[in-house]
């Protein structure tokens, strides 16, 4: 990852000069390695917290919603996308948002790192360029940051921002546009097996909640989880209690889900929650054209209705 | 007793007997997690490891269990309580942080003005082995809050892990009970001395203690303070911490009802949820992630302290590790303390 570091603190610090924002959300230096958390500053005086590695994959367009003043947000690709889809749901109006685009090559999945390292706690990692080096208690490792890459980064084909105010470093190659071969290796399967994939996932799921709160779009006060008079779900870790609460929660964000894996990193249990929302994108993208955050213009697919809407469905064709 | 010694090949054969008498709980891997299981087999059980990702709790306190079931006939409505355990439980294998917090779950759930029959009915009886923590993760804080990695408090054995074999440490009669008919070598005078070695090594490799002494003091004097909102502006109000922690207690009551009959359930609640505090007016005292972040250290560092006369956190570190923002409370505590 090249270092942008110092130039998202020059970016800041002018911002601050100018008067443009109150304030300006972004990364900072986490209390353990492999970890950026982040950053909430108000000055010029604090633009030196702001940092920029291959840690920073918290999706900071969440920190938007409803906020009363003019704030600047640094945003990856799929933080972008994720400020369009909440700007056309009037969550925040455009006019409100600086947004500071980083061309972004995936973040980097400390959870594989430390599966592999098993037992051996790691106690410092160094950066540079495309390596990675751990050290803890007795060893260091080097690895290739680009080989431990999330899933939703490695399958990801919107590494730009699409929409910007301020763009720092430069745009990166992007993969050809996603044909979701995942989706369609899993709809090949015979129908026990899918089942029993889901089944064997949701069945992880303890019901705290935290993909939902990670999520920058499940912005609702109140969810439909709960919603009590009447009841809508039940509340234990029964399986299809469990396998409903997924599937809605997927049907809330169809067409509005920018696959940024704040889901999948912040479950405590590992649960694959990303497929839903996967075949979902799939299905919008064939019925409509229509990509979540790609363009502030194109109306969304799912709250719009349109005299020419596929209806296959209905005619039984 | 003495400290005894048992050889780490022994110790799936071990469980095996114990399976005979009890409900044994351990740790098993899972993927890539740790987590704790009813076991049948001693093979199942994973020692080597240092967090698990769920703690124990939910094996005294299931994430949701049946208080009763209701069903109505015609002119009548049965209730029905579902009965107790049949064998006692054996928690095998969990760390001296967790045990301490099952003493902590007692001071909640099995006190003299309220006794949780549900609780007891896995409490009462249950027989608790921890293994002593040789290798304490940068993220563990135990000492900070009154523990250690080689605590004895709630657990009946203490097994410290030397290489080959475990040193045995009897910490009451339950745990001796425990060893009492099967033949373990007594713990020479080289074990004994090399375990001193391995728990000073452990000890000496934990991270500083925090700095906290004046932290309930200071906590009772800022409720209003401007600090909570820098401190708490990240957190997204997941929920995770609550869940992960070994020590949050917090249920709600739920009844699920089909056509004539249903049960009413206990599940876990957070304090995170905005639902926690929700009033049936749609006041909420708690509106923003600021108010309940707070109440979760209030709550930890203070208002169970005047309660229950303990810290309401053991330091485990799962919170630390799990958060999706990396609010870590360790720095939460400190700002705290030095502000």
């Amino acid at each position: 990852m090249p270092d942008l570091s110092s130039r998202i603190r020059e970016v800041a610090e002018e911002l601050f000069r100018q008067k443009e924002v109150e304030l300006i959300i972004g990364f900072e230096e986490g209390s353990m390695p492999l970890h950026s958390t982040p950053c909430f500053i108000r000055n010029e005086q604090e633009v030196e917290r702001l940092t920029w590695n291959s840690f920073c994959d918290n999706n900071l367009a969440t920190y938007l919603v409803k906020r009363p003043e003019k704030v600047a947000i640094i945003a990856k690709g799929c933080d972008a996308r994720a400020i369009v889809e909440l700007i056309k749901e009037k969550q925040i109006p455009r006019e409100q948002v600086v947004i500071v685009g980083l061309p972004c090559r995936g973040m980097v999945d400390r959870r594989r790192i430390e599966a592999e390292l098993e037992a051996h706690e790691i106690l410092e990692v160094d950066e540079q360029d495309d390596k990675l080096t751990l050290k803890g208690d007795g060893f260091t490792k080097a690895l290739n940051r680009d080989e431990y890459l999330y899933p939703c980064c490695q399958a990801c084909t919107h590494r730009n921002p699409g929409t910007y105010d301020i763009l720092i470093g430069d745009m990166v190659a992007e993969k050809a546009a996603d044909q979701y071969p995942d989706i369609a290796e899993f709809e090949a399967q015979p129908p026990e097996e899918r089942w029993q994939y889901i089944s064997d996932e949701v069945n992880k799921c303890i019901r705290c909640y935290a993909c939902r709160n990670a999520c920058p779009l499940c912005y609702c006060k109140e969810c439909f989880v709960d919603k009590t008079r009447p009841q809508w779900i039940g509340k234990t870790t029964d399986t299809n209690d469990t396998f409903i609460f997924h599937i809605m929660r997927a049907f809330h964000l169809a067409g509005r889900c920018v696959e940024c894996g704040a889901c999948e990193r912040a479950c405590p249990m590992e649960v694959d929650i990303r497929k839903l929302n996967r075949k979902l994108a799939a299905d919008v993208k064939e019925l409509f054209g229509y990509e979540a955050g790609t363009s502030l213009d194109q109306a969304a697919p799912l709250a719009t209705f349109r005299p020419d809407d596929p209806e296959d469905f209905m005619l039984g064709v | 007793m003495s400290a005894k010694i048992i050889g780490k090949d022994d110790i799936a054969d071990l469980l095996d007997t114990l399976i005979k008498e009890y409900e044994v709980f351990a740790p098993v891997k899972r993927d890539n997690l740790v987590v704790f299981d009813r076991i049948h087999s001693g093979s199942e059980a994973f020692l080597n490891y240092t967090t698990s990702m769920k703690s124990p709790k939910e094996i005294l306190l299931p994430q949701s269990e049946t208080l009763f079931t209701y069903s109505s006939t015609d002119n009548a409505a049965r209730v029905e309580v579902p009965s107790g355990e049949e064998r006692p439980r054996l928690l095998f294998g969990i760390h001296p942080c967790d045990a301490r917090a099952l003493l902590f779950l007692d001071r909640i759930f099995n006190e003299e003005e309220y006794r949780d029959v549900y609780y007891l009915s896995r409490r009462d009886a249950m027989v608790v082995v921890t293994l002593g923590c040789i290798k304490p993760k940068a993220t563990c804080f135990c000492t900070s809050v009154g523990g250690g990695p080689f605590s004895t408090e709630g657990s009946d054995l203490l097994l410290i892990d030397m290489g080959e074999e475990y040193v045995v440490q009897v910490v009451s009669d339950k745990g001796k009970g425990l060893l009492e008919n099967r033949q373990f070598e007594d713990a020479g005078e080289d074990e004994l001395s090399l375990m001193r070695k391995v728990t000073e090594d452990a000890e000496a490799s934990m991270a500083p203690k925090l700095k906290i002494d004046m932290l309930k003091e200071k906590l009772d004097k800022m409720f209003d303070d401007p600090l909570w909102d820098l401190l708490t502006e990240k957190c997204l109000s997941c929920g995770v911490c609550t869940y992960l922690c070994p020590t949050c207690y917090c249920f709600d009551i739920v009844d699920e009802t089909e056509d004539s009959g249903g049960e009413r359930l206990r599940i876990w609640d957070s304090c995170q949820f905005p639902l926690f505090t929700l009033q049936a007016s749609g006041e909420n005292p708690r509106p923003t992630s600021k108010e309940r972040y707070r109440q979760r250290i209030m709550h930890k560092f203070s208002y169970l302290v005047d309660s229950t006369g303990q810290i309401g956190c053991v330091g485990c570190g799962r919170c630390v590790t799990e958060c999706p923002v990396n609010l870590d409370i360790r720095q939460v505590l400190t700002a705290i303390s030095r502000s």
